[in-house]
């Protein structure tokens, strides 16, 4: 990528996104849309398209899609219009999927990013609701394909983007901050290996400086950010050396094929798509109704971008560390838990969040609300660490202790020994044992060699086993040597 | 008025296999309908909104409740091919 | 007793005097003897005829009776009915047995009827004579060399013959009033919206809708009662509260305005029809009532309109049938596509085949808004002149076909004259609008002729008023074709 930006190309990204929407039955049908059942077992006579059957709207997917249009900034449309897209595949049993064209439920709106620590707003052109298709299987059936429709009629919120993203790490910020806000916000699982959270990207290129824009052409199955990142990569890199061996890039629809590392065309979209779009006469106009929206509104969580302006007016945190709290929603939570469990002290609260308990969700692969150290309990760790009952040190051993499940710091902290000796006779008795076995040291510390005391400080700390308060250490073995 | 290409081309989109000695006729069956619809066309509609429905209501929104029950069984009595709860149909080329 | 309206037929089963399985056997003997040579059915089951109708003897002994208990009828083969076969007069569908009831095959059986076939039809109710069904042309009673009208022949015809007092139909550019005026019954096409279209299966969906023949517009009132309410699983179904179809039967005339549309009575009309639509219209007019010209200045576009609307809609819903997972699969194809095409050339017929290709070019890229977009907005003036000629009429008053009945095979080979035998009834459609058909005397041959009454939206009541105290006055509705009646 660096590569062809390099050459004096520019890459322009657009992204498409489709969400599953975390509905317990289908957008058109009363199926259910829980994963991994039985092929066809959760096919019901509309998502299968019997003769006869009609469509009737999920109201949980439309209060899903207001849901995103308030959380982007977006226009919630008064009406909106369903159509139906026209073509032929196994996966899509009525020979059309049901979808909005020319009046989309949500337009507009924006999704702020932070990249290599630079802010970049991202415009979204719309959001529609629209139906899933099936599945195909592959694997052999004797030379034929086999169809599973449990998915088909699975709501989706599709949310395109302008053509405003100039790298793959952006397209990924962009990609990566949406995941966010749709579990944010509670629409969408975002579930990528199961489908819930999928993007296709359309990458274009120019010469840098020109306004105009390239022939694009729409990269699928893009499944994890790492395979979008890749694709983009790839793909701009194909379309600068095609350029530049004389050949011109045709708009088409390609396919990332992650074992081979590379896009290629998709054969099955290769005929000029002709969908003959048109509004679907067994679906009435979608009507939102401002006191809906409003209704909506009021049960809307703060959301990411002014949570993390609180954290660095009312917390005093770094802009970077407020932006990795609140990456999640379950981590802003287990933070703002923390923080009024521990009365305050969100500095050391967030060193702990961002250090210690992040890498062990890390470690386990789990999300903050998963946590083995809930909120309460790394809070009363903070505490003792603040008030001096363990050290910093220590602490970690008792944090690892906590996600051992071998109880709260207290408990830990007593059953271990792991007490600091903060009590200056105890401290100035163990100094004096550890002068009088290191007279060498104390000389080259008078001699100006201040090294000597950080050694001294840990004789001191050896000699207690790891208990006395090395501040209070240092200081006393000041006194004592001056 | 359309030619034997356009025949072809919906023809092709709409699945319907036509075989080539039949295009012409089929080309004069469907130019004859589109005679009768061209009238249509010439009407000033300037300013009026299209009318998509019969009646002039907006859409009926279901609760989010899972109603149906698991019936593959008996809808795939119906299906000219199908094997391990799935429809079988000739491989499909991505 | 064959002869019988379906109100003397429910009288004569609460007052005991005859039993359902006596009245289901009565027409399954003449279903067998005469029905042959009309073709009207598509599928019979006697056994299951039988079945429910010991049903509804119990249930007319426990007295739990519906007016429409123990009562024979037949459905159109287009309303999916669990365990019957549902062809819609298709190849495609020719073995299809439907796994759930239709709406309306529901309230049928609910209110107690007693189905005892599926009736033919064109297929996928595209046609107006019965002739594009796979299963071969329904017959005319009144003349077998010529067709009943379509798409619902199926049921005109049966209804006709006496072969059951009452039967469903559907109507989406004229399909139930056009065979009505063709064999002498009497048949409505509610409001847009009035009856679920959840299991009929679709043609055209912005223009179907379920809708009912019968010997009476009594009769017509008791089906639409059972029929007609509002179903959740229809979003164009409309809530709206449950009426009955019969309160307003016996309403006097005094004080209704009669519209006649001038564009009605021209050359397009054939003189043995009009005159027989104006002496109904005077009629009317002798009861009371008053007749006042209106205009509906856009009805020459009806035809061309729908004829981008309705196949460009049905070539969307007939997207799914495609051999995948039901219907028919041919037999040998090279790859996926080469089984799209071969199935659906060979499962559809000619005039199938020819709308599903219109509706396509008409909604293609480059063509929509010349086309779809441009016959959307004539449908909305084709709308507003219905609407401003209600500004003064109550009802509107008409022929529901251009001539009496076709001999079979006369308009096949021209798809365009087929087309317009509905020139009458295909405005109503696009408007969504309510209109009935009942017989108003007999034509060139002797053949019947149709008085349509057109009503505002959800004036079925007062359209079945007038037709009611019409047939008060006359007696059409009661002549059966000869060898069918009694």
């Amino acid at each position: 990528m660096s590569g062809a930006a390099g050459m004096g190309w520019e890459i322009v990204i657009g992204l498409e996104t489709h969400a599953q929407l975390s509905t317990a039955s289908k957008i058109f049908s009363g199926a259910s849309t829980a994963f991994g059942a039985a092929p066809n077992t959760q096919a019901c006579a509309v998502d299968i398209a019997l003769p006869g059957v009609l469509p009737v709207l999920n109201r949980g997917a439309v209060e899903r899609a207001i849901r995103f249009g308030l959380a982007v900034g977006a226009r919630i449309a008064a009406r909106s219009v369903f159509a139906r897209k026209n073509y032929f595949y196994p996966d899509l049993p009525k020979g059309y999927q049901i979808s909005q064209y020319e009046l989309p439920v949500v337009s507009g709106g924006f999704l702020d990013i932070v990249v290599e620590g630079l802010e970049k707003r991202v415009n979204l052109t719309r959001a529609h609701l629209e139906e899933d298709a099936g599945k195909s299987l592959h694997e052999d059936f004797h030379g034929m394909s086999g169809i599973d429709l449990n998915r088909a009629g699975t709501p989706l919120l599709e949310i395109v983007t302008e053509p405003e993203m100039r790298s793959a790490k952006e397209a990924v910020a962009y990609a990566k901050a949406l995941h966010s806000l749709v579990r944010w916000i509670g629409i969408c699982d975002g579930n990528m290996q199961e489908g819930s959270f999928r993007c296709d990207a359309n990458v274009s290129v120019r010469p840098a400086g020109s306004t105009t824009l390239g022939t694009r052409c729409e990269i699928k199955n893009l499944n994890s950010f790492r395979f979008l990142e890749k694709a983009i990569e790839y793909e701009a890199r194909r379309q600068v050396e095609l350029i530049g061996d004389g050949g011109t890039v045709r708009q088409e629809t390609r396919l990332w094929d992650p074992q081979k590392g590379e896009t290629r065309s998709m054969r099955s979209k290769e005929d000029a798509h002709d969908y003959r779009y048109f509004p679907d006469p067994d679906l009435l106009p979608l009507a939102i109704a401002p006191e809906w929206i409003e209704s909506v509104r009021a049960t809307m969580p703060e959301l990411p971008a002014a949570m993390r302006a609180r954290f660095v007016a009312d917390y005093g945190l770094a802009p970077v560390d407020a932006t990795t709290l609140t990456a999640s929603k379950a981590l802003a939570t287990y933070f703002e838990e923390a923080v009024r469990h521990a009365g305050g002290e969100p500095r050391a609260c967030a060193n702990w969040v961002l250090g210690e308990l992040s890498a062990l969700l890390n470690r386990l692969e789990a999300e903050a609300d998963a946590s083995p150290v809930g909120p309460a309990a790394l809070a009363g760790l903070v505490k003792r660490v603040l008030d001096g009952t363990v050290s910093g040190k220590a602490a970690k051993e008792v944090f690892e202790a906590m996600a051992a499940g071998e109880g709260d710091a207290d408990a830990i902290i007593a059953a271990r020994g792991l007490t600091q000796i903060s009590d200056a006779g105890a401290i100035e008795a163990i100094v004096d044992q550890v002068l009088a076995a290191n007279a060498k040291l104390a000389d080259d510390w008078r001699a100006g060699k201040e090294k000597a005391l950080n050694a001294l400080v840990g004789q001191v700390m050896k000699a207690s086993q790891g208990k006395a308060n090395p501040a209070q250490a240092g200081e006393i073995l000041r006194k004592k040597l001056g | 008025m359309l030619s034997l290409d356009d025949v072809r081309r919906i023809a092709e989109l709409a699945r319907i296999e036509v075989p080539e000695e039949g295009v012409a006729a089929l080309q004069h069956d469907l130019n004859g309908i589109f005679d009768l619809i061209e009238q249509m066309r010439a009407v000033d509609t300037t300013g009026v909104e299209p009318m998509a429905h019969a009646i002039d209501l907006t859409q009926r929104l279901r609760e989010d409740r899972v109603t149906e029950t698991d019936q593959h069984e008996l809808f795939q009595s119906a299906a000219p091919r199908v094997e391990d709860g799935l429809y079988l149909v000739p491989k499909v080329i991505e | 007793m064959f002869d019988h309206t379906v109100s003397e037929l429910a009288a004569l089963l609460r007052d005991r005097k005859a039993s359902s399985v006596e009245l289901a056997a009565v027409f399954l003997e003449r279903i067998e003897r005469l029905g042959g040579g009309l073709n009207a059915f598509i599928t019979v089951d006697a056994e299951k005829a039988l079945a429910s109708a010991r049903a509804a003897d119990a249930r007319l002994a426990r007295g739990e009776a519906t007016p429409l208990t123990g009562i024979p009828i037949a459905h159109k083969d287009l309303f999916c009915a669990k365990g019957w076969r549902t062809t819609c007069g298709s190849r495609m569908l020719a073995d299809w047995i439907s796994p759930y009831d239709a709406h309306v095959v529901e309230q049928f059986d609910r209110a107690g009827a007693v189905l005892v076939g599926k009736t033919n039809m064109d297929e996928f109710a595209m046609g107006s004579s019965n002739e594009s069904s796979f299963f071969g042309p329904a017959r005319n009673p009144w003349d077998p060399s010529r067709v009943p009208g379509g798409s619902s022949g199926g049921s005109a015809a049966a209804v006709a013959a006496r072969l059951v007092p009452a039967a469903t139909g559907t109507d989406t550019g004229g399909s139930i009033r056009q065979p009505a005026s063709l064999t002498g019954t009497s048949g409505i096409r509610p409001t847009y919206g009035a009856v679920s279209r959840y299991g009929m299966v679709a043609f055209a969906s912005s223009l179907d809708q379920g809708g009912a023949f019968g010997k009476s517009a009594e009769d017509l009132a008791l089906m639409l009662n059972v029929m007609a309410g509002f179903d959740e699983r229809d979003s164009t179904s409309v809530e709206r509260p449950k009426e009955d179809y019969a309160r307003d039967l016996a309403r006097p005339l005094a004080g209704l305005r009669v519209g006649l549309p001038k564009q009605y009575f021209t050359a397009d009309l054939a003189p043995d029809v009009a005159a027989c639509v104006m002496a109904g219209a005077e009629e009317l007019e002798r009861q009371g009532a008053t007749l006042v010209e209106v205009s509906l200045p856009n009805q020459a576009l009806a035809v061309p309109v729908y004829y981008v609307i309705a196949p460009a809609e049905a070539s969307s819903n007939l997207s799914r049938f495609d051999g995948a997972r039901y219907g028919h699969r041919a037999a040998a194809y090279a790859d996926l596509g080469d089984m799209y095409r071969k199935s659906r050339a060979e499962g559809f017929g000619a005039e199938v085949r020819r709308r599903i290709l219109v509706g396509t070019y008409v909604l293609s890229h480059g063509y929509y808004d010349a086309y779809y977009l441009q016959a959307q907005k004539v449908r909305r003036l084709i709308a507003r002149d219905f609407a401003e000629a209600f500004a003064s009429c109550d009802v509107i008053a008409g022929p529901a076909a251009p001539t009496v009945a076709f001999p079979i095979g006369e308009k096949t080979s021209d798809p365009v004259q087929m087309y317009l035998e509905d020139l009458y009834t295909i405005s109503v459609n696009l408007a969504g609008l309510p209109g009935l058909s009942v017989p108003c005397g007999f034509g060139q041959g002797g053949l019947p002729v149709g008085l349509q009454l057109i009503g505002n939206y959800f004036d079925e009541a007062r359209m079945l008023n007038v037709a009611h105290r019409y047939q008060q006055a006359t007696d059409w509705h009661r002549r059966s074709p000869p060898g069918y009646g009694s």
